[in-house]
């Protein structure tokens, strides 16, 4: 795993079998968006609306707070977590594509 | 028919994080920050409002509205309302005067929708915000970021569209002035006013109740609105779409998040209402162009970011 926080770290979107580079210091969202990447659904980029609901299966990373009604602390506690407030502290391997509309 | 009621007066957010949330509604917007309270709310207004305060921020660990309030002409109207609320089979809750600082009693109701409503007479009115009440000047001098005018209107997501447009025609005396209809007839959007706006407050029909689509600021013109749009770069806001026209209400408008995921709207312009108008109809078919008359595309996050 990448520790070096001047290099990116790799993001493998397992079910999306695709990859990016993470840019150290952005959100995980944000730096898929920099990366051209469309592995992750975009919506608000601020921890509201639950669209870029992922799954993270290995790595470190750290969190800014997400609204309750996507995120419950099981969730959390499972590796649920709203992408755009995500911040990377490794490679990761993360599953996409977990936001469920109506709910 | 007019029932008394004259504006939407007040929106209350739940912000994620209060200092981010100042960022953007006071600088980036530009609204005036007026007030706290003890509950750590901050209210905040648009220069041009009489009224003290028209937004309200609380700190919570879900985004999203907690309620719009409407203010009506006086106490005899509240009573009045008050009454036809209870026998439409609304939940009713009286809210004593100054739980809102300078705001008078209120009177809280749901909807089919699933959002929660006021209706108030009283707030202490403060003026227009940094010009003289007599040989007022154009505008103050110290306004920040997009200079905001005022606290516009909403537009909310819910299932039973017929039930909430009954209760606020019937009941709260509002027009239906713009409305999108499926190819079955059935309404899927509509605008509504109390005033001669194109809307005073928007829904659009969604599985799930009681979300919130966006609040809305008014700019003058459509230049404002480019030059909100480059504020949006320079302080990297989350930006969903646009400057745009929207097809309804024909608005020049355009769209970001606040960092709590709430969807913001600055716009311009845009068509008027009497109440001998028909209601504007767009058919479903052409909702592409009805939202965004420019790109004539709908994107999905536009009718799926909500909170």
């Amino acid at each position: 795993m990448t520790t070096d926080p001047a290099s990116p770290y790799r993001i493998e979107v397992r079910n999306r079998h695709s990859e990016f580079l993470a840019q150290p210091g952005k959100t995980l969202l944000v730096a898929m968006e920099l990366a051209a990447s469309q592995a992750i659904a975009v919506g608000c980029r601020g921890g509201g609306c639950g669209m870029c609901k992922i799954r993270v299966l290995a790595g470190e990373y750290d969190r800014k707070r997400m609204s309750c009604a996507h995120i419950s602390e099981q969730e959390q506690a499972a590796g649920f977590a709203l992408a755009c407030r995500v911040l990377p502290r490794s490679d990761l391997v993360i599953e996409s594509d977990h936001f469920v509309e109506g709910l | 028919m007019k029932k008394g009621v004259m504006r939407p007066g007040h929106i209350q957010l739940r912000v994620l994080d209060m200092d981010e949330a100042l960022a953007h509604y006071r600088d980036l917007i530009g609204l005036i920050e007026v007030d706290r309270d003890d509950q750590g709310r901050v209210y905040l207004k648009g220069w041009t409002e009489v009224d003290k305060f028209s937004v309200v921020l609380r700190e919570a660990d879900q985004p999203g509205m907690d309620f719009v309030g409407f203010k009506v002409l006086n106490n005899q109207t509240l009573e009045q309302l008050q009454g036809e609320l209870v026998d439409f089979g609304c939940k009713v809750e009286d809210i004593a005067a100054g739980e809102l600082k300078g705001c008078g009693r209120r009177v809280r109701f749901d909807s089919p929708t699933g959002h929660m409503f006021e209706v108030y007479a009283e707030k202490e009115q403060t003026g227009k915000w940094g010009i003289a009440p007599q040989n007022p000047e154009a505008f103050p001098l110290d306004l920040k970021g997009m200079k905001a005018t005022r606290f516009d209107h909403c537009l909310l997501y819910g299932g039973d569209l017929d039930g909430t447009l009954k209760l606020f025609s019937e009941v709260l005396g509002f027009d239906l002035a713009e409305q999108v209809v499926d190819e079955n007839g059935v309404r899927v959007a509509q605008f509504l006013t109390i005033s001669t706006k194109a809307h005073d407050i928007a829904f659009i029909k969604h599985p799930e109740d009681g979300k919130f689509h966006h609040a809305s600021f008014l700019l003058e013109t459509w230049e404002d609105v480019l030059r909100a749009a480059d504020l949006i770069s320079i302080t990297d806001t989350s930006l969903d779409i646009g400057p745009t026209r929207h097809g309804l209400t024909h608005g020049k408008t355009i769209y970001f998040f606040d960092p709590s995921g709430n969807r913001s709207e600055v716009f311009c312009g845009g068509d008027y209402h009497y109440p001998d108008h028909e209601p504007v109809t767009w058919t479903a078919d052409q909702l592409g162009k009805a939202i965004f008359y420019h790109d004539r595309q709908l994107n999905e996050r536009f009718l799926t970011a909500l909170t």
